[in-house]
């Protein structure tokens, strides 16, 4: 007899690398189904939930590409699972259209990318930052989007569950942006009991089924999901659609839902936001950066403080929504920001934005397939104290 | 205790990575230190250059990229080649001194076991690999043997366990000629 619930949980002590620790922490969660096409450096996310799955008494596909993996898991969420697929860069472009499809339906799954070196093909077994704007803005048309990116193979695991955790309580696609060292890297991952962490549970319709109506907004802005089989009538629909789930072809209907999908994610950043400070108590530069380039970016930090520049880090969890305010207000105390990434500058560009030039922002940019050096980035630090 | 800086280099198919697996997984599991593998690979499976790299520290790890390694270990003359230029003055070499043979101006401190050689001797060429991280606890003591025993045990295919043991021990007591 299969103990699923005590399954979901490899409780223990691991040496394992991000990719197997984001798929360990979304079994944790109670992900059940998994939809996928294999890719480096993606690859091990799939083969550890083809491994995995069975013993929770989930199920895995392997698809026949990216297009039918991303469709594959918002019919799973439908059918009341919690899904996930996971890819890289040529992959993720495939998913665009339908991430759109999750979004505009508000179907909470989870789209993890680890991220290679690009445009296209690019450079497969090596690492890249530079689809993080493409996380933001892929999809044609207005949305909102959550994004968050680990630094380590712990977080991995940990951001697993957030993420699941997310999409069922805004009712949407969430996705996980790490990159190939995060996901190759080995290192030591934590996984607590089962009994310590319930899946968070979907919002199902407090209402008879005549009475239902799949995108009625509760007091929170989020609609109840039903699900399907259960005798709750549903259509699920790209277009653009009324609060019964009826394509309705008009501004105010189209006001009413791109409003709706807006708003749930706007108003509720300040609950969305993780952030992790590192002294910035006193500082005058800030390195503001997120992933694998948040973790090079600590030794230049300690570099610059050895130099007696007083320089902290403020480390992106959450990369959308992004914080706005945050960056705002630290922009009015700081001499200079620094933001290094692994793309030729995408979120210096929100980091700028934010700041009203009210400092300098100076971004680091490295076209991928290798790992910014220390001096890199403590070059930048230096030049801002100046 | 310092951070150490690892470098463990190859071709594929000699078990390279896996080394370095155990070897983290040695120290941050069984010694209850910290440790991050990362490796660098082509898209070959087999031949083609192959390293992994390893660190090994009391504290957290944040920078988990060498910056420059106290240790490298090579099995091929191609890594080798590669690889010697980024060791630390005074770093310490290990070698195959039958894939490798280091060029007359070496200065590294090096020490040599013909690990392919007595892998062949116990019958399966593949366990070079576990020879030379016997000799690695012998020369450095970065991980325990015990940590090292452990971290193989969990590790290798269980009918295969007592051959890689055997090999890990002898490594372990290789006298350099």
């Amino acid at each position: 007899m299969l103990d699923r619930n005590k399954n979901r949980a490899l409780t223990g002590v691991h040496f394992m690398n991000g990719d197997c620790a984001c798929a360990e922490g979304a079994l944790m969660a109670g992900c059940t189904f998994f939809a996928g096409y294999p890719i480096t450096p993606a690859t091990e996310i799939a083969e550890r939930m083809a491994q995995r799955l069975p013993s929770v008494g989930g199920i895995f596909i392997q698809m026949e590409d990216e297009i039918a993996s991303m469709n594959a898991i918002l019919g799973a969420a439908w059918a009341g699972a919690k899904s996930m697929t996971a890819t890289s860069g040529p992959g993720f472009s495939l998913m665009m259209e339908n991430l759109g499809l999750g979004l505009v339906t508000e179907t909470p799954c989870v789209l993890v990318d680890v991220q290679r070196g690009g445009p296209s093909t690019g450079l497969p077994t090596s690492v890249g930052q530079a689809d993080m704007m493409q996380a933001r803005w892929g999809s044609h048309g207005d949305y909102e989007i959550i994004a968050l990116a680990p630094e380590s193979p712990q977080e991995c695991f940990d951001l697993a569950i957030k993420a699941f955790e997310l999409s069922e309580k805004y009712r949407m696609p969430v996705l996980i942006m790490m990159d190939e060292v995060i996901g190759h890297m080995n290192e030591k991952v934590i996984i607590p009991e089962a009994s310590t962490v319930k899946p968070y549970p979907r919002r199902l319709p407090t209402v008879p089924p005549d009475q239902y109506l799949p995108y009625h907004p509760g007091t929170d802005g989020i609609a109840e999901m039903a699900i399907a089989g259960q005798g709750y009538a549903v259509h699920v629909t790209g277009l653009t659609h009324n609060e019964k789930g009826y394509p309705e072809i008009n501004s105010r209907a189209q006001a009413e839902m791109v409003q709706r999908i807006v708003q749930k994610i706007r108003l509720n950043t300040k609950q969305i936001i993780m952030l992790e400070e590192d002294q910035l108590e006193n500082a005058e530069i800030v390195v503001v950066s997120y992933g694998i380039s948040a973790r090079i970016a600590q030794l230049s930090i300690q570099q610059a403080r050895n130099e007696g520049i007083k320089v902290g880090l403020l480390r992106l969890i959450t990369v959308w929504p992004f914080p706005e305010e945050y960056v705002q207000n630290l922009a009015a105390k700081v001499k200079g920001l620094i933001v290094p990434e692994i793309n030729m500058g995408q979120m210096v560009r929100e980091v700028e934005r934010c700041s009203h030039g009210k400092t300098q922002v100076i971004g680091v940019s490295h076209p991928g397939g290798g790992l910014h050096t220390p001096e890199m980035i403590l070059d930048a630090i230096r030049r801002a104290k100046e | 205790m310092e951070r150490t800086e690892i470098r463990i280099s190859g071709f594929g198919g000699q078990g390279i990575v896996l080394m370095g697996y155990i070897i983290g997984k040695a120290a941050a599991i069984y010694d209850n230190k910290n440790a991050t593998l990362t490796q660098s690979y082509g898209p070959e499976a087999r031949g083609g250059a192959c390293s992994a790299q390893v660190i090994v520290a009391a504290e957290k790890i944040s920078y988990p990229i060498l910056v420059a390694p106290d240790i490298l270990i090579t099995m091929s003359q191609a890594a080798y080649n590669t690889y010697r230029v980024g060791l630390k003055p005074n770093g310490i070499l290990l070698y195959d001194n039958m894939l490798v043979k280091l060029t007359a101006d070496e200065t590294a401190k090096s020490f040599n076991i013909p690990a392919k050689n007595i892998a062949k001797d116990l019958g399966r060429q593949i366990i070079a690999n576990m020879v030379m991280l016997g000799f690695l606890v012998k020369i450095t003591a970065v991980v325990s043997q015990q940590a090292m025993e452990q971290a193989i045990a969990a590790s290798v295919p269980p009918e295969f366990l007592d051959l890689n043991l055997e090999a890990f021990k002898r490594g372990l007591a290789y006298q350099q000629a």
